[in-house]
Protein backbone atom coordinates (compact mmCIF):
# COMPACT_ATOMS: atom_id res chain seq x y z
CA UNK A 1 0.00 0.00 0.00
CA UNK A 2 2.68 2.29 0.51
CA UNK A 3 3.08 4.76 -1.73
CA UNK A 4 0.14 4.74 -2.95
CA UNK A 5 -1.74 8.06 -3.68
CA UNK A 6 -3.73 9.23 -0.59
CA UNK A 7 -7.77 9.66 -1.65
CA UNK A 8 -9.72 12.37 0.50
CA UNK A 9 -13.59 12.11 1.19
CA UNK A 10 -15.28 14.59 3.38
CA UNK A 11 -17.14 12.09 6.28
CA UNK A 12 -20.82 12.59 7.87
CA UNK A 13 -19.90 10.66 11.31
CA UNK A 14 -23.60 11.02 12.65
CA UNK A 15 -24.13 11.69 16.03
CA UNK A 16 -23.72 8.33 17.65
CA UNK A 17 -20.54 7.78 16.31
CA UNK A 18 -19.13 11.12 17.43
CA UNK A 19 -20.10 10.84 20.60
CA UNK A 20 -21.29 7.91 22.33
CA UNK A 21 -19.25 5.18 20.39
CA UNK A 22 -15.93 6.22 20.00
CA UNK A 23 -14.49 2.74 19.19
CA UNK A 24 -16.36 2.45 16.01
CA UNK A 25 -15.16 6.10 15.07
CA UNK A 26 -11.55 5.15 15.80
CA UNK A 27 -11.85 1.96 14.34
CA UNK A 28 -12.95 3.64 11.14
CA UNK A 29 -10.38 5.86 10.83
CA UNK A 30 -7.64 3.56 12.16
CA UNK A 31 -9.63 1.47 8.85
CA UNK A 32 -9.13 3.78 6.33
CA UNK A 33 -5.16 4.61 7.15
CA UNK A 34 -4.76 1.31 5.71
CA UNK A 35 -7.28 2.35 2.85
CA UNK A 36 -5.11 5.31 2.29
CA UNK A 37 -8.28 7.27 2.38
CA UNK A 38 -8.07 10.16 4.28
CA UNK A 39 -11.31 11.28 5.88
CA UNK A 40 -12.07 14.99 5.87
CA UNK A 41 -15.13 15.80 8.80
CA UNK A 42 -18.12 17.66 7.19
CA UNK A 43 -17.32 20.67 8.85
CA UNK A 44 -20.02 21.93 11.63
CA UNK A 45 -22.62 18.82 10.37
CA UNK A 46 -25.82 18.12 11.83
CA UNK A 47 -27.61 15.69 13.21
CA UNK A 48 -29.97 13.65 10.75
CA UNK A 49 -33.10 13.30 12.85
CA UNK A 50 -32.33 9.67 13.89
CA UNK A 51 -35.37 7.61 14.01
CA UNK A 52 -37.73 10.78 15.47
CA UNK A 53 -37.62 13.62 13.56
CA UNK A 54 -39.19 12.39 10.37
CA UNK A 55 -41.41 9.89 13.07
CA UNK A 56 -43.07 13.29 14.38
CA UNK A 57 -41.88 16.11 11.15
CA UNK A 58 -41.25 14.45 7.92
CA UNK A 59 -40.13 18.29 6.51
CA UNK A 60 -38.17 18.88 9.37
CA UNK A 61 -36.66 15.61 8.83
CA UNK A 62 -35.75 16.71 5.20
CA UNK A 63 -34.28 19.95 6.02
CA UNK A 64 -31.56 18.31 8.67
CA UNK A 65 -31.01 16.60 5.78
CA UNK A 66 -30.46 18.89 3.16
CA UNK A 67 -28.37 21.24 5.07
CA UNK A 68 -25.86 18.63 5.75
CA UNK A 69 -25.69 17.94 1.81
CA UNK A 70 -25.39 21.64 1.71
CA UNK A 71 -22.05 21.21 3.41
CA UNK A 72 -19.96 18.77 1.29
CA UNK A 73 -17.35 20.60 -0.36
CA UNK A 74 -17.70 19.70 -3.93
CA UNK A 75 -15.96 16.91 -5.59
CA UNK A 76 -15.45 15.24 -3.20
CA UNK A 77 -17.51 11.73 -2.27
CA UNK A 78 -19.36 12.16 0.95
CA UNK A 79 -18.76 8.98 3.19
CA UNK A 80 -21.66 8.12 5.90
CA UNK A 81 -20.77 6.15 8.77
CA UNK A 82 -24.10 5.22 10.36
CA UNK A 83 -26.70 3.38 8.07
CA UNK A 84 -29.68 5.03 8.97
CA UNK A 85 -28.05 8.59 7.76
CA UNK A 86 -27.22 7.12 4.86
CA UNK A 87 -30.36 6.39 3.73
CA UNK A 88 -31.95 9.51 5.61
CA UNK A 89 -29.48 11.62 3.48
CA UNK A 90 -29.85 9.49 -0.07
CA UNK A 91 -33.42 10.33 0.30
CA UNK A 92 -33.19 13.81 0.80
CA UNK A 93 -30.85 14.04 -2.40
CA UNK A 94 -32.94 12.20 -4.77
CA UNK A 95 -36.59 14.26 -3.44
CA UNK A 96 -34.37 17.40 -4.18
CA UNK A 97 -33.11 16.03 -7.12
CA UNK A 98 -36.66 15.75 -8.47
CA UNK A 99 -38.24 18.86 -6.99
CA UNK A 100 -37.14 21.98 -8.70
CA UNK A 101 -39.24 23.84 -5.75
CA UNK A 102 -37.49 22.31 -2.94
CA UNK A 103 -34.08 22.88 -4.64
CA UNK A 104 -35.09 26.41 -4.57
CA UNK A 105 -35.70 26.85 -0.91
CA UNK A 106 -32.63 24.72 -0.37
CA UNK A 107 -30.46 27.51 -2.68
CA UNK A 108 -32.18 29.99 -0.30
CA UNK A 109 -31.43 28.55 3.28
CA UNK A 110 -28.11 27.14 1.84
CA UNK A 111 -26.86 29.79 -0.40
CA UNK A 112 -25.49 26.71 -2.39
CA UNK A 113 -26.39 25.40 -5.50
CA UNK A 114 -27.47 21.97 -4.93
CA UNK A 115 -24.70 19.85 -5.98
CA UNK A 116 -26.28 17.19 -8.41
CA UNK A 117 -23.00 15.03 -8.63
CA UNK A 118 -22.41 14.59 -4.81
CA UNK A 119 -21.56 10.69 -4.28
CA UNK A 120 -23.13 9.84 -0.93
CA UNK A 121 -20.98 6.35 -0.53
CA UNK A 122 -21.92 3.92 1.90
CA UNK A 123 -19.81 2.52 4.51
CA UNK A 124 -19.70 -1.08 3.10
CA UNK A 125 -18.38 0.22 -0.44
CA UNK A 126 -15.49 1.11 1.44
CA UNK A 127 -15.08 -2.52 2.52
CA UNK A 128 -15.71 -3.57 -0.64
CA UNK A 129 -12.73 -1.84 -1.42
CA UNK A 130 -10.78 -3.99 0.24
CA UNK A 131 -12.14 -6.81 -0.82
CA UNK A 132 -11.71 -6.24 -4.21
CA UNK A 133 -7.80 -4.86 -3.90
CA UNK A 134 -7.77 -8.09 -1.77
CA UNK A 135 -6.39 -6.00 1.28
CA UNK A 136 -4.84 -8.66 3.85
CA UNK A 137 -5.09 -11.62 1.69
CA UNK A 138 -1.90 -11.98 3.43
CA UNK A 139 -3.54 -11.63 6.82
CA UNK A 140 -5.78 -14.96 6.66
CA UNK A 141 -4.29 -16.34 9.76
CA UNK A 142 -4.97 -13.66 11.85
CA UNK A 143 -8.85 -14.24 12.22
CA UNK A 144 -9.11 -18.11 11.58
CA UNK A 145 -11.23 -20.25 13.74
CA UNK A 146 -13.19 -17.07 14.71
CA UNK A 147 -17.00 -17.99 13.71
CA UNK A 148 -18.48 -14.69 13.48
CA UNK A 149 -22.78 -14.12 12.96
CA UNK A 150 -23.19 -11.09 10.91
CA UNK A 151 -25.40 -9.16 11.85
CA UNK A 152 -27.22 -6.70 9.48
CA UNK A 153 -30.36 -4.76 11.39
CA UNK A 154 -32.66 -3.38 9.56
CA UNK A 155 -29.68 -2.34 7.23
CA UNK A 156 -30.65 -3.79 3.85
CA UNK A 157 -34.13 -2.55 3.92
CA UNK A 158 -34.84 -0.11 1.22
CA UNK A 159 -38.14 2.05 0.80
CA UNK A 160 -39.85 1.58 -2.79
CA UNK A 161 -37.69 5.33 -4.19
CA UNK A 162 -34.46 3.46 -3.45
CA UNK A 163 -35.40 -0.01 -4.62
CA UNK A 164 -32.40 0.77 -7.19
CA UNK A 165 -29.85 1.41 -4.24
CA UNK A 166 -27.03 -1.98 -3.83
CA UNK A 167 -27.84 -3.51 -0.60
CA UNK A 168 -24.20 -5.01 -0.23
CA UNK A 169 -25.59 -8.15 0.57
CA UNK A 170 -23.15 -10.42 2.26
CA UNK A 171 -20.31 -7.87 2.55
CA UNK A 172 -19.17 -8.53 6.21
CA UNK A 173 -19.34 -12.32 5.38
CA UNK A 174 -17.09 -11.57 2.84
CA UNK A 175 -14.40 -9.34 4.15
CA UNK A 176 -13.66 -11.50 7.04
CA UNK A 177 -13.41 -14.50 5.44
CA UNK A 178 -10.89 -12.78 3.76
CA UNK A 179 -9.15 -12.28 6.92
CA UNK A 180 -9.81 -15.91 7.95
CA UNK A 181 -12.67 -16.17 9.95
CA UNK A 182 -15.98 -18.22 9.22
CA UNK A 183 -19.49 -16.74 9.19
CA UNK A 184 -22.08 -18.73 10.41
CA UNK A 185 -25.69 -18.70 8.95
CA UNK A 186 -28.51 -17.99 11.60
CA UNK A 187 -32.29 -16.14 11.18
CA UNK A 188 -31.25 -13.22 13.52
CA UNK A 189 -29.24 -11.66 10.89
CA UNK A 190 -31.86 -9.14 9.41
CA UNK A 191 -33.98 -8.16 12.62
CA UNK A 192 -34.47 -4.94 13.33
CA UNK A 193 -33.19 -3.70 16.97
CA UNK A 194 -35.93 -1.72 17.75
CA UNK A 195 -34.40 1.56 18.00
CA UNK A 196 -36.14 4.23 20.09
CA UNK A 197 -37.89 0.99 21.06
CA UNK A 198 -35.06 0.44 23.47
CA UNK A 199 -36.35 3.39 25.38
CA UNK A 200 -39.52 3.37 25.23
CA UNK A 201 -40.82 -0.32 24.97
CA UNK A 202 -38.22 -2.17 26.58
CA UNK A 203 -39.16 -5.42 27.08
CA UNK A 204 -40.52 -6.10 23.22
CA UNK A 205 -36.53 -5.06 22.42
CA UNK A 206 -35.38 -7.56 25.39
CA UNK A 207 -37.14 -10.40 23.62
CA UNK A 208 -35.99 -9.75 20.14
CA UNK A 209 -32.25 -9.23 21.43
CA UNK A 210 -32.31 -12.44 23.33
CA UNK A 211 -33.66 -14.54 20.76
CA UNK A 212 -30.80 -12.85 18.74
CA UNK A 213 -28.23 -13.91 21.34
CA UNK A 214 -29.87 -17.27 21.81
CA UNK A 215 -29.56 -18.48 18.03
CA UNK A 216 -26.01 -17.14 17.99
CA UNK A 217 -25.03 -19.19 20.69
CA UNK A 218 -26.94 -22.13 19.38
CA UNK A 219 -24.95 -22.15 16.51
CA UNK A 220 -21.65 -21.92 18.10
CA UNK A 221 -21.02 -18.21 17.06
CA UNK A 222 -18.50 -16.48 19.34
CA UNK A 223 -19.46 -12.99 18.55
CA UNK A 224 -22.17 -11.06 16.64
CA UNK A 225 -21.09 -8.98 14.43
CA UNK A 226 -22.48 -5.62 13.25
CA UNK A 227 -21.57 -1.96 11.51
CA UNK A 228 -24.24 0.05 13.26
CA UNK A 229 -23.59 1.84 16.35
CA UNK A 230 -27.50 1.90 16.96
CA UNK A 231 -27.41 -2.13 16.82
CA UNK A 232 -24.63 -2.49 18.57
CA UNK A 233 -26.21 -0.37 21.26
CA UNK A 234 -29.54 -2.20 21.38
CA UNK A 235 -28.01 -5.59 21.43
CA UNK A 236 -25.66 -4.90 24.86
CA UNK A 237 -28.13 -3.08 26.66
CA UNK A 238 -31.10 -4.78 25.90
CA UNK A 239 -29.91 -8.82 26.54
CA UNK A 240 -30.70 -10.43 29.66
CA UNK A 241 -29.88 -13.86 28.72
CA UNK A 242 -27.18 -15.57 31.42
CA UNK A 243 -24.54 -15.59 29.11
CA UNK A 244 -24.83 -12.33 26.21
CA UNK A 245 -22.66 -12.59 23.96
CA UNK A 246 -20.28 -9.95 22.69
CA UNK A 247 -21.02 -7.76 20.03
CA UNK A 248 -18.16 -6.22 17.56
CA UNK A 249 -17.94 -3.68 15.34
CA UNK A 250 -16.64 -4.58 11.52
CA UNK A 251 -14.20 -2.01 11.92
CA UNK A 252 -12.80 -2.92 14.90
CA UNK A 253 -12.30 -6.72 13.72
CA UNK A 254 -10.52 -5.31 10.59
CA UNK A 255 -8.23 -3.45 13.10
CA UNK A 256 -7.59 -6.03 14.64
CA UNK A 257 -6.76 -8.62 11.29
CA UNK A 258 -4.10 -5.41 10.13
CA UNK A 259 -2.18 -5.73 13.56
CA UNK A 260 -3.93 -2.25 14.90
CA UNK A 261 -2.14 -1.65 18.24
CA UNK A 262 -3.95 1.08 19.36
CA UNK A 263 -6.77 -0.07 20.47
CA UNK A 264 -6.53 1.19 24.15
CA UNK A 265 -10.42 1.28 25.33
CA UNK A 266 -12.35 0.34 22.42
CA UNK A 267 -13.03 -3.24 24.25
CA UNK A 268 -13.10 -2.31 28.28
CA UNK A 269 -16.16 0.47 26.58
CA UNK A 270 -18.46 -2.51 25.22
CA UNK A 271 -20.79 -3.83 28.16
CA UNK A 272 -20.75 -6.95 26.73
CA UNK A 273 -16.56 -7.62 27.43
CA UNK A 274 -15.22 -9.01 24.54
CA UNK A 275 -11.60 -9.59 26.07
CA UNK A 276 -12.07 -12.75 27.05
CA UNK A 277 -13.28 -14.21 23.89
CA UNK A 278 -10.87 -12.59 21.98
CA UNK A 279 -8.05 -13.54 24.09
CA UNK A 280 -9.08 -17.12 23.64
CA UNK A 281 -8.87 -16.09 19.95
CA UNK A 282 -4.86 -14.56 20.13
CA UNK A 283 -6.36 -11.74 18.97
CA UNK A 284 -5.26 -9.07 22.12
CA UNK B 1 -47.08 -12.59 -20.31
CA UNK B 2 -48.03 -10.21 -17.50
CA UNK B 3 -49.28 -6.69 -17.87
CA UNK B 4 -46.75 -3.90 -17.50
CA UNK B 5 -46.94 -0.17 -16.84
CA UNK B 6 -49.38 1.61 -15.08
CA UNK B 7 -52.58 0.27 -17.05
CA UNK B 8 -51.88 -2.90 -15.27
CA UNK B 9 -51.16 -1.27 -12.07
CA UNK B 10 -54.22 0.58 -12.14
CA UNK B 11 -56.35 -2.38 -12.53
CA UNK B 12 -55.05 -4.24 -9.53
CA UNK B 13 -56.18 -1.09 -7.57
CA UNK B 14 -58.41 -1.36 -5.47
CA UNK B 15 -61.40 1.32 -6.16
CA UNK B 16 -61.21 3.55 -2.99
CA UNK B 17 -63.63 6.37 -4.17
CA UNK B 18 -66.85 6.87 -2.57
CA UNK B 19 -67.18 7.70 1.06
CA UNK B 20 -64.82 6.04 3.02
CA UNK B 21 -62.54 7.01 -0.08
CA UNK B 22 -61.33 10.39 1.24
CA UNK B 23 -59.14 9.28 3.65
CA UNK B 24 -57.18 6.65 1.73
CA UNK B 25 -57.07 9.56 -0.88
CA UNK B 26 -55.03 11.64 1.52
CA UNK B 27 -52.79 8.89 2.94
CA UNK B 28 -51.87 7.87 -0.49
CA UNK B 29 -51.22 11.72 -1.83
CA UNK B 30 -49.60 12.48 1.02
CA UNK B 31 -47.42 9.08 1.21
CA UNK B 32 -46.63 9.68 -2.62
CA UNK B 33 -47.95 6.04 -2.85
CA UNK B 34 -50.61 3.82 -3.50
CA UNK B 35 -53.04 2.36 -0.31
CA UNK B 36 -55.33 0.73 -3.33
CA UNK B 37 -52.32 -0.88 -3.96
CA UNK B 38 -52.74 -3.65 -0.98
CA UNK B 39 -54.62 -6.66 -1.76
CA UNK B 40 -53.53 -8.25 1.79
CA UNK B 41 -50.93 -10.83 1.44
CA UNK B 42 -49.61 -10.26 4.93
CA UNK B 43 -45.90 -10.51 3.70
CA UNK B 44 -45.27 -6.88 5.55
CA UNK B 45 -46.99 -8.39 8.99
CA UNK B 46 -44.70 -11.78 8.53
CA UNK B 47 -41.59 -9.32 8.06
CA UNK B 48 -42.45 -6.77 10.53
CA UNK B 49 -40.39 -7.26 13.97
CA UNK B 50 -42.65 -5.05 16.36
CA UNK B 51 -46.23 -6.69 16.20
CA UNK B 52 -46.46 -6.82 19.99
CA UNK B 53 -45.93 -3.25 20.53
CA UNK B 54 -48.13 -2.06 17.57
CA UNK B 55 -51.23 -3.76 18.17
CA UNK B 56 -52.91 -4.07 14.59
CA UNK B 57 -49.96 -5.52 11.68
CA UNK B 58 -49.10 -3.18 9.15
CA UNK B 59 -51.49 -4.31 6.74
CA UNK B 60 -54.00 -4.07 9.49
CA UNK B 61 -52.94 -0.27 9.37
CA UNK B 62 -53.25 0.15 5.63
CA UNK B 63 -56.76 -2.28 6.10
CA UNK B 64 -58.29 0.17 7.92
CA UNK B 65 -56.96 3.26 5.95
CA UNK B 66 -58.87 1.28 2.94
CA UNK B 67 -61.83 1.26 4.74
CA UNK B 68 -62.04 4.70 5.66
CA UNK B 69 -61.69 3.82 9.64
CA UNK B 70 -60.12 7.31 10.40
CA UNK B 71 -60.34 7.17 14.03
CA UNK B 72 -59.40 3.93 14.85
CA UNK B 73 -55.88 3.70 12.89
CA UNK B 74 -55.03 7.60 13.94
CA UNK B 75 -56.07 6.64 17.22
CA UNK B 76 -54.07 3.41 17.47
CA UNK B 77 -50.65 2.32 19.34
CA UNK B 78 -49.84 0.78 15.73
CA UNK B 79 -48.52 4.24 14.42
CA UNK B 80 -46.69 5.31 17.97
CA UNK B 81 -44.86 1.59 17.95
CA UNK B 82 -43.70 1.28 14.32
CA UNK B 83 -40.04 2.19 14.04
CA UNK B 84 -40.06 2.97 10.66
CA UNK B 85 -37.10 -0.06 9.54
CA UNK B 86 -38.73 -0.62 5.98
CA UNK B 87 -38.95 -3.95 7.13
CA UNK B 88 -42.50 -4.40 5.30
CA UNK B 89 -41.75 -1.73 2.55
CA UNK B 90 -38.78 -3.84 1.68
CA UNK B 91 -40.45 -6.81 1.82
CA UNK B 92 -44.22 -5.70 -0.25
CA UNK B 93 -44.34 -7.11 -3.14
CA UNK B 94 -46.71 -3.99 -4.41
CA UNK B 95 -44.05 -2.19 -3.61
CA UNK B 96 -45.92 -0.25 -1.37
CA UNK B 97 -43.91 2.40 1.02
CA UNK B 98 -45.71 1.08 3.84
CA UNK B 99 -43.03 3.24 6.21
CA UNK B 100 -44.08 6.67 4.83
CA UNK B 101 -47.66 5.73 5.46
CA UNK B 102 -46.76 5.41 8.91
CA UNK B 103 -45.07 8.55 9.29
CA UNK B 104 -47.75 10.21 7.15
CA UNK B 105 -50.89 8.55 9.97
CA UNK B 106 -48.46 10.31 13.12
CA UNK B 107 -48.45 13.56 11.39
CA UNK B 108 -52.42 13.25 10.64
CA UNK B 109 -53.01 12.17 14.48
CA UNK B 110 -50.86 15.11 15.46
CA UNK B 111 -52.45 17.70 13.46
CA UNK B 112 -56.08 16.15 14.46
CA UNK B 113 -54.66 16.31 18.20
CA UNK B 114 -56.57 13.16 18.50
CA UNK B 115 -55.87 10.67 21.85
CA UNK B 116 -52.62 8.68 21.38
CA UNK B 117 -52.68 5.89 23.32
CA UNK B 118 -48.93 5.97 23.30
CA UNK B 119 -48.28 9.32 24.70
CA UNK B 120 -44.46 8.43 26.07
CA UNK B 121 -43.26 7.38 22.78
CA UNK B 122 -44.32 11.04 20.77
CA UNK B 123 -42.94 12.43 24.14
CA UNK B 124 -39.78 10.44 23.31
CA UNK B 125 -39.51 11.40 19.79
CA UNK B 126 -40.62 15.71 20.93
CA UNK B 127 -37.09 15.04 23.29
CA UNK B 128 -34.86 14.14 20.39
CA UNK B 129 -36.14 17.02 18.18
CA UNK B 130 -35.63 19.57 20.93
CA UNK B 131 -32.05 18.55 21.39
CA UNK B 132 -31.29 18.81 17.94
CA UNK B 133 -33.57 21.99 18.71
CA UNK B 134 -30.83 23.50 21.20
CA UNK B 135 -27.57 22.16 20.10
CA UNK B 136 -27.59 20.58 16.45
CA UNK B 137 -27.08 17.29 17.06
CA UNK B 138 -28.24 14.57 19.96
CA UNK B 139 -27.99 14.79 22.90
CA UNK B 140 -28.55 11.14 24.62
CA UNK B 141 -28.10 12.40 28.63
CA UNK B 142 -30.15 14.93 28.33
CA UNK B 143 -32.64 13.21 26.22
CA UNK B 144 -33.18 10.16 28.47
CA UNK B 145 -33.43 12.20 32.08
CA UNK B 146 -35.83 14.66 30.46
CA UNK B 147 -37.66 11.45 28.97
CA UNK B 148 -37.72 9.93 32.28
CA UNK B 149 -38.90 12.95 33.93
CA UNK B 150 -41.65 13.55 31.16
CA UNK B 151 -43.00 9.86 32.45
CA UNK B 152 -42.42 10.04 35.80
CA UNK B 153 -40.18 7.16 35.60
CA UNK B 154 -37.01 7.44 37.86
CA UNK B 155 -36.08 3.85 38.78
CA UNK B 156 -36.37 1.83 35.76
CA UNK B 157 -33.18 1.60 33.70
CA UNK B 158 -30.96 3.36 36.40
CA UNK B 159 -28.21 0.72 37.02
CA UNK B 160 -28.09 0.40 33.04
CA UNK B 161 -27.90 4.42 32.95
CA UNK B 162 -24.85 4.46 35.71
CA UNK B 163 -22.92 1.86 33.63
CA UNK B 164 -23.57 3.63 30.34
CA UNK B 165 -22.17 6.58 31.75
CA UNK B 166 -19.29 4.56 33.04
CA UNK B 167 -18.37 3.27 30.40
CA UNK B 168 -18.44 6.71 28.63
CA UNK B 169 -21.50 5.69 26.24
CA UNK B 170 -23.19 8.40 27.62
CA UNK B 171 -21.74 11.93 27.01
CA UNK B 172 -22.22 14.31 29.94
CA UNK B 173 -21.66 17.47 27.73
CA UNK B 174 -23.68 17.97 24.12
CA UNK B 175 -21.72 18.54 20.92
CA UNK B 176 -23.03 21.63 19.35
CA UNK B 177 -23.41 22.77 15.93
CA UNK B 178 -21.70 26.58 15.87
CA UNK B 179 -23.66 28.09 13.48
CA UNK B 180 -26.45 28.79 15.43
CA UNK B 181 -27.98 31.24 12.57
CA UNK B 182 -29.26 27.69 10.32
CA UNK B 183 -29.80 26.06 13.36
CA UNK B 184 -32.39 28.63 13.72
CA UNK B 185 -33.40 28.60 10.11
CA UNK B 186 -33.86 24.76 9.94
CA UNK B 187 -37.09 25.22 12.64
CA UNK B 188 -38.26 28.27 10.92
CA UNK B 189 -42.15 27.44 9.84
CA UNK B 190 -40.96 28.77 6.58
CA UNK B 191 -38.04 29.04 4.17
CA UNK B 192 -35.86 31.69 4.78
CA UNK B 193 -36.00 34.94 2.32
CA UNK B 194 -33.81 35.66 -0.04
CA UNK B 195 -31.64 37.86 1.67
CA UNK B 196 -30.08 34.70 3.85
CA UNK B 197 -27.53 34.88 1.77
CA UNK B 198 -26.72 38.56 1.17
CA UNK B 199 -22.63 38.83 1.39
CA UNK B 200 -22.09 35.23 1.35
CA UNK B 201 -20.64 33.87 -1.62
S1 LIG C 1 -46.92 -6.64 1.90
FE1 LIG C 1 -47.80 -4.94 0.74
S2 LIG C 1 -49.54 -5.81 -0.41
FE2 LIG C 1 -48.93 -7.35 1.16
S3 LIG C 1 -50.31 -6.90 2.88
FE3 LIG C 1 -48.42 -5.71 3.24
S4 LIG C 1 -48.79 -3.69 2.32
FE4 LIG C 1 -50.37 -5.10 1.54
S1 LIG D 1 -41.43 0.07 9.35
FE1 LIG D 1 -42.87 -0.15 11.06
S2 LIG D 1 -44.53 -1.40 10.25
FE2 LIG D 1 -42.80 -1.64 8.86
S3 LIG D 1 -41.72 -3.45 9.59
FE3 LIG D 1 -40.74 -1.71 10.58
S4 LIG D 1 -41.82 -1.46 12.54
FE4 LIG D 1 -43.09 -2.82 11.25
Amino acid sequence: MQGQTIKTLSFFPGCSLASAHTEHGSSLRALSRYLNIELAELVDWNCCGSSSAHSINRRLADRLAGRNLSLAPPGRPLLVACPNCYLRLKEAQKKLAGDSSARENYERDWCRPFDYELKIVHLFEILEDLLKRNLGSDKKHKLQGLKFAPYYGCMQNRPPALYAERKFTGILEGVLSNLGANPISWSGSRTCCGTFLSVTRPDAVTKIVNNMMDEARQVNADCIVTACAMCHLNLEIRATVKNPMPVLYISELISLAFGQKHHGPWFARHIVDPRPMLNSHGLL
Amino acid sequence: MPEQGSAAVSKRQINLSGASGGFAAEVSRRAKTSVGLCWHCLVCAAACPFLAPMGYPPVGVLRLVQLGQEKAVLESASIWGCVGCHSCSDACPNSIDVAAIMDVLREMAMERGVKNPAGDILSFHQEVVSSIAKYGRTHKLSIMMKYKLGNRDFFSDAAMGTKMLLKGKLDLFPSRVSDTAALKRLFEAENGKEDSCKGKP
